[in-house]
C-alpha cells in the first residue's frame, strides 16, 4: 500500500510538469505581450508613451529573455510560493486572488455537497424503482438538467426574480460588504446569497450524478449475490445498502478527483452572469487582456488541486477495493 | 443375469446407426419468427433494438429534420438574417390570428404601432386592430444567395406587402429573431459535428496507440490525458480562443473554434478506446493475426476497431451536445464566433444584460433550440448505446 502511494506521488510530478508547460505555452501563444497591447491602448487614448519606462518594465519582468528562461523563472517562483505579478492590477497575484479564491472554494464545496445530497437519494430511488413513473420523471428532469447550459439557467432565474419579485439576485453578498474584510455579518450575508449560484452551478452535475448512481446501482442489483441476499430473507434495506450500494460506490470515489475542474468550469460563466465575487470574472478578464501570470498561475493552481484530488481518490479506491490495489499496475 | 440386454463378451456388436438420409433441420425446426432473429445480421439486430427505444427514434427523426432544414434555411426563413427593419427595433413577437371579428380570414398578423414611452424610455408596440397583414406562402421577399451561388427571393412564407411578420420579435438592430434562429442553426449544428469528427480522429489515434502498445506509450498518453482533464474546460477553451487573432475572417474563426472544441474534448473518447483495446488485444484472434505477420495498423483497423465501432459512435453522439454547449458558451462570452456569422450563442450575447432581458424577454428564445437539440442528442445517444450491444 505504501509502495502504491509512493508510486502515485512520483507519477504526479511529470503530470504537473507537463501541465505547467502546457499552460505556459498557451499563455505565450497569442502574438505580442501585455506591454504591446498596453502601449497600443495608451496611444489610442492619445497619451504619450514613455518608451524607456516600458523597456524598463519589460526587463524587470524578464520579457527580454527567451520564453524557456521565463518558463523556468515562473515555475521556480511558484515552487517558492511566488505566483508572479499581475500587470493589469499592478499587484502580486497572490494578494489579488487570495480573497476571491476563498469564495470560489466555498461556492465549489457547497455545490459538491449539494450535488451529493440530492443525487444519491434520487439515484437510489430511480434504480430501485426502475421503469416506474417516478423513475421516468426523474430521468427526464436529469436530462433537462444536462441540456440547459447553466449560464442560461442563471439568466432565466435572474429574469424570473426580476419579473416576479422585482429584485436582483446577482452578487455573493450584500453591496455594503464588498471589499470589506471578512466578518461574521459578512459571512452571514454570503450564506444568504450563496444558494442561487450553488443551485445553478450544481444542477447539471446533480443530473449526471443521478444517472451514474442509477446505472451503477442497477448493474449491482442484477447480480446473483443480491438475489441470494433477498432470497435469504435479508431486510430489504440491508440487502440494498450493505452490499450493492457499497460496491456501486467505486465509480463515485473514482470521480472525486475530476469533480473540481468540472465545477469550476461551470462556475466561471455563471459567475460572470450573476456577477459573483469569485475568481471566474477575474480569470476571464486576465485571459482577454493577456495578463499572463495572473491567468497562468490561477490555471496552475486549479490543476494542482485537481491532481491532488485524483491522488486522494486513487488512494481511497485502492484502500477500498483490493482488486485495484493488487493489479493496479496492469489495469489502470 | 440370464436376461441381460448386453451381448456376450467378444461377440460382434450390432450396428445401430440408421442409414436413411438425415436432414438435421427436421429435428430442430425453427419457427419463421425465430429463424428471422437467428439469421439477422448484426446491423439488423441493432436496428431492432434501437427501434424499441421510442424517445431515441423520435429524437433521431427530429434531428434529421433539423439537419435537412439547414440546407434550405434561406427558403425557410421569412427574412434574410441581416435584414434590418429600422422602424421596428425590439419589436415584440406578433401572434398569428385566424379570425378577425368572428370572421375567418386565414393566418394573419395585426400591424404594429410604435411609441416611445417618455418616462421609462421603453419602446412600446401595440397591435393596430384595423390593419390586417395576411401571411403569404411561397412568395417573393428578401433576396438572398442560395448556398452562396445563385440569387433567389422565394420564401416558404413571408410578410404581407408592406406588412411585418416577426413571429419571435426583433432584436437591437430590428432583425427578425426567428429568421436568425433558422440561419444560426447552420453554424450551431455543424460545429458539433465537425468538432466530434476531430475528437473521433484524435481519440482513435491516441487511444489506439495507448491501448495496443501499452507500456511506455500508454504511460505517456495517460499523462497527456490526465493533464488535459485536470484543467477546467471552459478556461482552457477561453485561453485557446484568446489566441485567435482578431484579424481572422469569421469563417476561419469558425474552423478555429471547431478545432479548439475538438482538441479539448478528445480525452474521454481516447480513454474509452484504450480500455476497450486493452481487453480486446488479449483475444486469440489478435494473436493469430500477429503470428500471420499482420502489421499493427492492420490489426487495429481491420480486427480491433470494428469490434467496438458501434460503442464509439454511441459515445461520440453523446459528445456532440457538449460541443454545442461549448460553442454557445464561448460565443456568449464574446470569445467564440463573431458577427456577421450568426449562431445561437452569438444571438444570446444580446441577452447578456439582465435589464435588456427583463424588457425584451424574447431575446432569450435562441435558448429553446439549444435545449431541444441537446436533449435530442442525449436521447439518441442513449438509444444508440443500448443498440450497440444487441446481444445483451
Amino acid at each position: 500500500m505504501l509502495l502504491y502511494i509512493i508510486r502515485r506521488i512520483c507519477l504526479m510530478i511529470p503530470t504537473l510538469f507537463l501541465t505547467s508547460a502546457l499552460v505556459f505555452t498557451i499563455m505565450e501563444l497569442p502574438p505580442g505581450d501585455y506591454f504591446e497591447s498596453y502601449m497600443a491602448e495608451l496611444q489610442a487614448q492619445g497619451e504619450g508613451v514613455d518608451k524607456a519606462k516600458i523597456e524598463f518594465l519589460r526587463r524587470e519582468y524578464g520579457f527580454d529573455k527567451s520564453p524557456v528562461e521565463r518558463y523556468f523563472m515562473w515555475v521556480g517562483g511558484m515552487l517558492q510560493g511566488d505566483f508572479g505579478y499581475s500587470f493589469e492590477y499592478q499587484m502580486p497575484v497572490t494578494d489579488l486572488v487570495g480573497s476571491r479564491i476563498f469564495l470560489t472554494i466555498l461556492v465549489s464545496f457547497a455545490t459538491i455537497l449539494l450535488t451529493w445530497l440530492i443525487a444519491f437519494p434520487i439515484g437510489i430511488y430511480s434504480a430501485t424503482h426502475q421503469y416506474s413513473w417516478g423513475d421516468y420523471g426523474l430521468t427526464f428532469f436529469g436530462l433537462l438538467g444536462i441540456a440547459i447550459p447553466n449560464f442560461l439557467l442563471a439568466l432565466i432565474l435572474m429574469y424570473l426574480a426580476n419579473v416576479g419579485f422585482g429584485t436582483s439576485i446577482g452578487h455573493l453578498m450584500a453591496p455594503e460588504y464588498i471589499g470589506q474584510p471578512m466578518s461574521w455579518a459578512k459571512f452571514r450575508s454570503i450564506l444568504s446569497h450563496i444558494w442561487i449560484p450553488v443551485t445553478v452551478i450544481g444542477l447539471s452535475g446533480t443530473a449526471s450524478m443521478i444517472r451514474r448512481v442509477r446505472a451503477n446501482l442497477l448493474d449491482e442489483l442484477q447480480k446473483q449475490y443480491t438475489i441470494t441476499a433477498k432470497a435469504k430473507g435479508l431486510h430489504p434495506f440491508k440487502a440494498l445498502v450493505k452490499y450493492p450500494l457499497r460496491s456501486s460506490l467505486n465509480f463515485f470515489v473514482g470521480s472525486i478527483g475530476g469533480i473540481l475542474p468540472e465545477i469550476v468550469s461551470g462556475a466561471e460563466i455563471v459567475a460572470i452572469v450573476l456577477s459573483l465575487e469569485t475568481t471566474g470574472p477575474l480569470l476571464i478578464k486576465a485571459l482577454q487582456s493577456q495578463d499572463m501570470y495572473l491567468a497562468g498561475s490561477f490555471l496552475m493552481f486549479l490543476a494542482f488541486l485537481t491532481v491532488i484530488g485524483v491522488l486522494i481518490s486513487d488512494i481511497a479506491l485502492a484502500a477500498l477495493d483490493p482488486r485495484i490495489r493488487l493489479q493496479g499496475e496492469s489495469v489502470r | 443375469m440370464t436376461s441381460s440386454p448386453l451381448p456376450p463378451p467378444g461377440a460382434e456388436l450390432r450396428h445401430c446407426v440408421s442409414d436413411k438420409p438425415f436432414d438435421p433441420s427436421s429435428i430442430e425446426r425453427l419457427s419463421p419468427a425465430q429463424e428471422r432473429v437467428y439469421l439477422a445480421s448484426q446491423l439488423r439486430l441493432m436496428w431492432w433494438k434501437f427501434r424499441r427505444h421510442r424517445a431515441a427514434v423520435v429524437s433521431g427523426l427530429f434531428l434529421a429534420v433539423l439537419y435537412i432544414s439547414i440546407l434550405f434555411c434561406e427558403v425557410l426563413a421569412p427574412y434574410h438574417y441581416q435584414t434590418r427593419n429600422i422602424d421596428y427595433l425590439y419589436a415584440p413577437p406578433q401572434a398569428i390570428h385566424l379570425f378577425h371579428e368572428g370572421r375567418f380570414v386565414g393566418p394573419f398578423v395585426y400591424g404594429l404601432n410604435y411609441s416611445l414611452n417618455m418616462e421609462t424610455l421603453k419602446r412600446e408596440y401595440t397591435p393596430i386592430l384595423s390593419q390586417i397583414h395576411p401571411v403569404r406562402f411561397l412568395c417573393r421577399a428578401d433576396t438572398y444567395e442560395f448556398w452562396g451561388v445563385w440569387k433567389s427571393d422565394v420564401h416558404l412564407f413571408c410578410p404581407a406587402e408592406g406588412g411585418t411578420l416577426f413571429l419571435l420579435g426583433t432584436d437591437r438592430l430590428g432583425r427578425d429573431v426567428l429568421s436568425r434562429i433558422i440561419y444560426g442553426a447552420r453554424v450551431s449544428l455543424t460545429i458539433g459535428l465537425l468538432g466530434v469528427a476531430i475528437t473521433f480522429l484524435l481519440g482513435l489515434i491516441f487511444g489506439g496507440l495507448a491501448g495496443y502498445y501499452g507500456g511506455l506509450v500508454d504511460l505517456v498518453v495517460q499523462r497527456i490525458i490526465e493533464v488535459l482533464q485536470s484543467l477546467p474546460t471552459i478556461p482552457l477553451w477561453l485561453a485557446l480562443a484568446a489566441i485567435m487573432p482578431v484579424t481572422w475572417s469569421p469563417i476561419v474563426v469558425y474552423f478555429g473554434i471547431t478545432v479548439i472544441l475538438g482538441l479539448v474534448e478528445w480525452t474521454g473518447l481516447a480513454r474509452a478506446v484504450r480500455s476497450k483495446l486493452l481487453s480486446l488485444r488479449e483475444e486469440d484472434y489478435v494473436l493469430a493475426a500477429q503470428l500471420m505477420g499482420a502489421s499493427p495498423y492492420r490489426i487495429i483497423s481491420r480486427h480491433l476497431v470494428p469490434g467496438f465501432m458501434s460503442h464509439l459512435i454511441a459515445s461520440a453522439t453523446l459528445a456532440i451536445p457538449s460541443m454545442i454547449l461549448g460553442e454557445t458558451a464561448l460565443s456568449f462570452l464574446g470569445l467564440g464566433l463573431r458577427p456577421p456569422i450568426t449562431s445561437w450563442g452569438v444571438m444570446l450575447t444580446e441577452a447578456q444584460n439582465i435589464n435588456i432581458v427583463a424588457l425584451y424577454p424574447w431575446l432569450l428564445t435562441p435558448a429553446i433550440p439549444v435545449i431541444l437539440v441537446v436533449l435530442a442528442f442525449n436521447f439518441l445517444g442513449d438509444g444508440l448505446r443500448d443498440a450497440a450491444d444487441p446481444y445483451k
